[in-house]
Parts: structure tokens; C-alpha cells; sequence
């Protein structure tokens, strides 16, 4: 996916979009509100990420006129502040939703999938590989016709698996994306969710090969 | 922030005392000049009739051979009946020698000359009012003085009196019953502004801190002005310590951020089991740390704010679902599912800001505590008392530690290894008390912990 981060701390920035591209993301900085408005007019991103409180403005100018303008690009706020109160004129303003710093990067993902599952139609995002068709907004596998609802943590470990058919994923990478810092479970939790999908995958001309030692592959037959 | 004020006399009482004594002396004052006036008023009536009737007396004495002689005419007496038989003395004396009448009514030579003396004394043990005239005789061959003196006793014009007197102290009574009802009603709309003025300082919220643009008297001006100034200056410092805690925040927030996102990718990129587990301890100490801060302000927050409820009307169901909506992307993470059932509108005055609040704390907590692929099961039903019931189906508390957990910083033993700062039951507990509610923890028959906040 494509970002725009809109963030004045050039050292918080770089951290973001540092951990955002191991994500596979591509990410914009933009560390004033003339560089946030001058980004957002002439790129397309599927999200912008905007700090609230920037040198040269108040973010909330920026959303105000970012919706009063023809682009619906969806705006996750990035706040330092205690939620409740500005959370209410934020989402007045015409963010679609807010994440307080410091943040999990697994939640913020969460709820940029949840934003662009509310203005899904506007893109197509799906992923179409030999008789299978995903659609990772909907959260849904199509394979040979047949749909399949798919759980969060087994839609996140597909997506990852199918961005690069053929490459191999070592279980802690894979362990990194499914689970947050704070739970508990362990590396080998990891066995479920691929046992799972193969499951979902079987009829399919997909299938996950296991390197033993090495960690998880997709195959295209 | 209940404060002790203290208290010295009341307005009200200070007014309506003024008011009533002052109708009172008024009252005893009017009773007293018209019973004196009626008494002055009778005394005199009194005295034009023994007047007449002792000229009447004196006009019939003549000089007859050096010896008075005196025809009482019979209305002499007979204008001086009463109807409560009043006792009638006469005397009368020539040259100081009692010719006729009683003995030692009067002393002869202390008169001199007409027109009437009046006075009062007693005799025979009643007192009596008495009237006395003299006139000269001139005979043929002498000349001499009569004096005739009339006394009446007074138990008519007593009668009169008391009778006045009555009429005198109802009147003085209804005065002052009149005047009391005035005063209630003066100082009840004189207090009445008062009143106004503190019922529309109470009604605010606790963000309200704006002037009074409501006309008031030209007596309550400096203090409403005081007033408003004292508004001016809390509002502006409040604003002043509102960003100083947003600055703060920012300030404590951004760089936890920058040390949390670089931690994150540095996880990412390495692989020997102690370099990441380092990593993972590192960022839950920046997460626990975080946390806290929000947590204590949050606290912080509702401390201030159960004091002043700022309540509005609002539907609980609609607030849950708004929760919901939040806390999904969170949920979903861990294949976690949301499920609110129930009533389809609970409508409830409270405040809306605290009851998010707690409402998000219990469902924070079940998130953190269920399984993964479990269901968290929202019920809230209308009320009295409305019910926000929350249960996961994750371990449950402690049984030997369910009395304390709500306490400040309290924390379950099983709950090492979750980020937390023990303040969020505590949070819940402090607003459902703020609300005349409670907040109860138990435990389900087929597992997990279920929180119930009723109010």
C-alpha cells in the first residue's frame, strides 16, 4: 500500500516509515502542512497518516480541507494526546479514525484494513493466482468458486504469503505479522494458522510448502 | 471539591428579622396611641358631663337669708347614669363648710373660682374622677361662696376602654400579621435574585466557565462582575494547564514512539532468540509505560470530572456500539469477536465522556484477557438500574482476590506477562460510583470473568 505520513519529527518519521517498508508499504514523508497539502494534491495514496500537531499549522486545517476538497483518500490521525476529547473533534473534522503515540504497528495496520474495508469499491485490491481469487479487504478466499471466509490472523498470514509467491517467510517473520507484542503465544502457534490454510487452499492451484528449518513458501503450481 | 464554607447569620434571616421587629414595634406603637387617644377621648366625655352637672348644680344654688339653698335639679344626677352603675358622690360647701353631700370628697380651699378643675383621686377605695366648680353668691346682705363638687367612678368608662383596648389589639395584630407576610415576601424576592444567580452557577457543566449575560440587579453588579472576572481568569489557566498537559504529552509521547517503531523494525530484523526477546521486553516496558501515563491522566480526569457530572441524555446502546466500532480493528487482531446484545435502546442521562471511559477500560481488559477466536459478550439492558454487562470467556479473576481488584494498582496474579497499569477497573469503578451505580466482578460457572456496571 501506499502512505503519506505527515509527521514534523524528522526522527519519529524515519522510524515509521522504516518499519512501514518492512511491511512491504511505500511511504511519503512529509514533515510540514505545505509539504503535506502539496503530497496529498498531486499523489495517490491509498492512506495518509497525519500528526496533529505540525510547525507550520494545526492538522486539523489540513483534514478540513483535505475533505472539503474532491479526494476521499482515508486519514488516520497520529495523536500524542489522551484520547476521548479530541478524539470527538477529530472524527468530526473527517478523520476515519485515530491511533494514540506510541502505537503498535500491528494495530495501526488493523485499522487501516478496517478503514479500507469501509470505503472498499473504490479500488480493486484483489489478488487473482491461477483458480484463486483473494480479496484481502473483504477478508475473503474464492477458490474454484467457492467462498470461503477467512479469520484475521489467517487472512494476514495469506497476504504476506501471496505478496511473493515463491519467496520464503521464516516462521518469526510470519510470527512478527500474526501476533502483537503482548500476546503470549509461542513461534510454533504459527503451524496452526499455515495447517489452517492449507486447508482453505485445498482444490486450489496454491499450495504452502514447509522448508524445514527454513520456514514457509507459497507454490503456484 | 466538596469545601466547608464558613457560615456567618443568613441574609434571609437577618432581613426578615429587621422586617418583623420593625412591623412588631410598629404594631405595639399603633396599640398604644389609640388606646391612649380612646382614653383621652373618654376621660374628656366623662369630664363635659360631670361639668354639666356640676354648673347645672351650681346655677340652682341661690342666697336665701345668708344660707344657701339648693334645688338639685334631678338631671343632674340622672345625666351621669352608666350602664354599669357607676357610683355618683356629690358635696357642697359654703365658705368651706360642707353643707350637703359627702364628707372629705374634696378640700374646699384649695378651689378657687370656676369654670371646672378636674382631677383623680380615690375615695372610699374606688378611684373616682371628680369635678369641682365655685361660684360667688351675692344676698341681700352677704355674700358667699358655694363650691359643688361631683365625683363619678369609672367603671364604665373602663368598659369602654377594655373594649377599646380589644379593638386596638386586633388592630395592632392584623397590622403586623399583614406586615410579616410582606416581609416573607420582600425577602424571598429579594433573596430570590440571589437564588437565581446560584441556581445558574450550579447548572453548569464542568467546561462551562463563561461570563453571566443575564440582567441582574445594580446591588448584585460587583459581585457578578467579580464573579465573572474569577470565570475569566480559572477558564484561562485552565486552557493554560489543558496544553500544558497536551505539550507534555507530546514531549513524553513522540520520542516513546521513535524508540517503539525502531524496536519494532529492529525486531523485524533480527533472529537469535535473545536479541528478540530483549526487543519484545523492551517494547512492552515502552507500551507499559505509556499506558500508565494515559491511564493516570484519564484518572485524573474523572477525579475532576465525577464532581461536576456534566449529564446529558444519551443512548448507552449507541455508546457501546460507537465502542464496539473503535476497539473492532484491536479485536480483530486476535480473532477476537465483539458480539452487543440486549436491548435495542437504553436511553440514560449521564455523563457520556466518563461513561466511555469506564465502558472502554472493562472492554479493553476482556480483550486482553479472552482467547484468541473467543467471543466477548456485551449485554446492556435498560433499567433502573441499566446494566452494561461485559464477560470474555478467558481465564476469569482470581476468587481470593476479586474483593480487591478494583483497587488502585491493583492487579490479579494472573495477569503477568499482560500490559496493564491497574488502574482500569478502578477507572470503571470511579465512574459507576459517580453515577449512584456499581461496578461487580464475577466470575462465569463455564469460565471467564464477566464486569456488570449498573447505575
Amino acid at each position: 500500500m501506499k502512505f503519506l505520513l505527515v509527521e514534523d519529527n524528522v526522527e519519529l518519521a524515519k522510524a515509521i516509515s522504516s518499519r512501514m517498508r518492512l511491511d512491504g508499504h511505500v511511504v511519503d514523508n512529509a514533515y510540514k502542512l505545505e509539504d503535506a497539502i502539496g503530497f496529498s494534491e498531486t499523489g495517490e495514496y491509498d492512506l495518509i497518516l497525519l500528526d496533529i500537531m505540525l510547525p507550520d499549522g494545526d492538522g486539523r486545517s489540513f483534514l478540513k480541507r483535505h475533505r472539503s476538497g474532491e479526494r476521499d483518500t482515508p486519514v488516520i490521525v497520529l495523536t500524542a494526546r489522551s484520547q476521548v476529547s479530541d478524539r470527538i473533534s477529530m472524527l468530526d473534522l473527517g478523520a476515519d479514525d485515530y491511533v494514540t503515540k506510541p502505537f503498535d504497528h500491528a494495530e495501526l495496520e488493523a485499522r487501516c484494513r478496517a478503514v479500507l474495508r469501509r470505503k472498499a469499491g473504490k479500488r480493486q485490491s484483489v489478488i487473482a493466482l491461477g483458480n484463486v481469487v483473494f480479496d484481502p479487504v473483504a477478508g475473503t478466499l474464492t477458490v474454484a468458486g467457492v467462498v470461503i471466509g477467512l479469520r484475521n490472523r489467517e487472512l494476514r498470514l495469506l497476504e504476506v504469503l501471496i505478496s511473493t509467491p515463491g519467496q520464503i517467510f521464516s516462521k518469526q517473520k510470519l510470527f512478527d505479522r500474526l501476533f502483537s507484542i503482548d500476546d503470549d503465544a509461542s513461534e510454533n502457534a504459527i503451524e496452526v494458522y499455515i495447517a489452517r490454510l492449507r486447508k482453505h487452499l485445498e482444490g486450489s492451484d496454491l499450495k504452502i510448502t514447509t522448508l524445514r528449518g527454513l520456514g514457509y513458501r507459497l507454490d503456484h503450481d | 471539591m466538596t469545601e466547608t464554607v464558613h457560615v456567618s447569620g443568613s441574609l434571609r434571616n437577618r432581613l426578615m428579622i429587621t422586617l418583623i421587629g420593625g412591623a412588631a414595634m410598629l404594631a405595639v406603637l399603633l396599640f398604644v396611641v389609640v388606646r391612649s387617644y380612646a382614653a383621652q377621648v373618654a376621660q374628656q366625655g366623662q369630664d363635659s358631663i360631670l361639668r354639666a352637672s356640676v354648673i347645672s348644680i351650681l346655677d340652682a344654688a341661690v342666697l336665701r337669708n345668708g344660707r344657701v339653698e339648693i334645688d338639685i335639679p334631678y338631671a343632674a344626677f340622672s345625666m351621669l347614669s352608666t350602664t354599669s352603675d357607676d357610683r355618683v358622690f356629690y358635696a357642697v360647701h359654703q365658705d368651706d363648710v360642707l353643707v350637703s353631700g359627702y364628707d372629705g370628697l374634696i378640700d374646699p380651699a384649695t378651689i378657687q373660682g370656676t369654670p371646672a378643675r378636674f382631677s383623680t383621686r380615690r375615695y372610699q377605695g374606688t378611684p373616682v374622677r371628680l369635678a369641682t366648680a365655685s361660684r360667688v353668691l351675692v344676698g341681700a346682705t352677704a355674700r358667699s361662696r358655694i363650691t359643688v363638687s361631683m365625683a363619678q367612678t369609672q367603671d364604665a368608662m373602663a368598659g369602654t376602654l377594655n373594649r377599646i383596648s380589644r379593638n386596638a389589639a386586633s388592630l395592632g395584630a392584623g397590622f403586623f400579621v399583614l406586615a410579616v407576610g410582606l416581609s416573607f415576601w420582600a425577602t424571598s424576592s429579594t433573596i430570590g435574585q440571589l437564588q437565581r444567580l446560584t441556581t445558574s452557577v450550579a447548572r453548569r457543566g464542568p467546561q462551562d466557565l463563561s461570563a453571566f449575560a443575564k440582567p441582574v440587579p445594580v446591588e448584585m453588579l460587583p459581585l457578578v462582575s467579580s464573579l465573572n472576572s474569577l470565570m475569566g481568569r480559572l477558564d484561562h489557566s485552565l486552557k493554560q494547564s489543558e496544553d500544558f498537559i497536551a505539550e507534555a504529552a507530546h514531549r513524553v509521547r513522540t520520542p516513546l514512539a521513535t524508540v517503539r517503531s525502531y524496536a519494532e523494525a529492529t525486531l523485524h530484523r533480527v533472529d537469535r532468540d535473545e536479541n528478540r526477546a530483549a526487543l519484545r521486553s523492551m517494547i512492552r516496558a515502552i507500551d507499559e509505560s505509556s499506558r500508565a501515563a494515559g491511564q493516570l491522566l484519564d484518572h485524573a480526569m474523572i477525579t475532576f470530572r465525577a464532581d461536576h457530572l456534566d449529564r446529558q441524555d444519551i443512548d448507552l446502546v449507541a455508546l457501546v456500539q460507537d465502542l464496539v466500532l473503535r476497539l473492532t480493528p484491536v479485536a480483530d487482531m486476535r480473532d477476537v469477536e465483539l458480539a452487543i446484545r440486549g436491548d435495542a435502546s437504553v436511553p440514560y442521562s449521564g455523563d457520556p465522556i466518563l461513561l466511555q471511559n469506564a465502558i472502554r477500560n472493562v472492554i479493553d481488559n476482556a480483550l486482553k484477557y479472552a482467547p484468541s477466536e473467543s467471543t466477548v459478550d456485551i449485554c446492556v439492558t435498560g433499567g433502573p438500574p441499566c446494566r452494561i454487562g461485559i464477560c470474555d470467556q478467558g481465564p476469569g479473576f482470581p476468587p481470593d482476590e476479586i474483593a480487591t481488584l478494583a483497587t488502585r494498582f491493583k492487579r490479579g496474579h494472573n495477569a503477568e506477562g499482560i500490559i496493564g497499569s491497574g488502574l482500569g477497573l478502578t477507572i470503571a469503578q470511579d465512574v459507576a460510583l459517580a453515577h449512584d451505580g456499581r461496578l461487580v466482578l464475577s466470575n462465569q460457572t463455564e469460565g471467564g470473568a464477566c464486569v456488570t456496571l449498573s447505575f
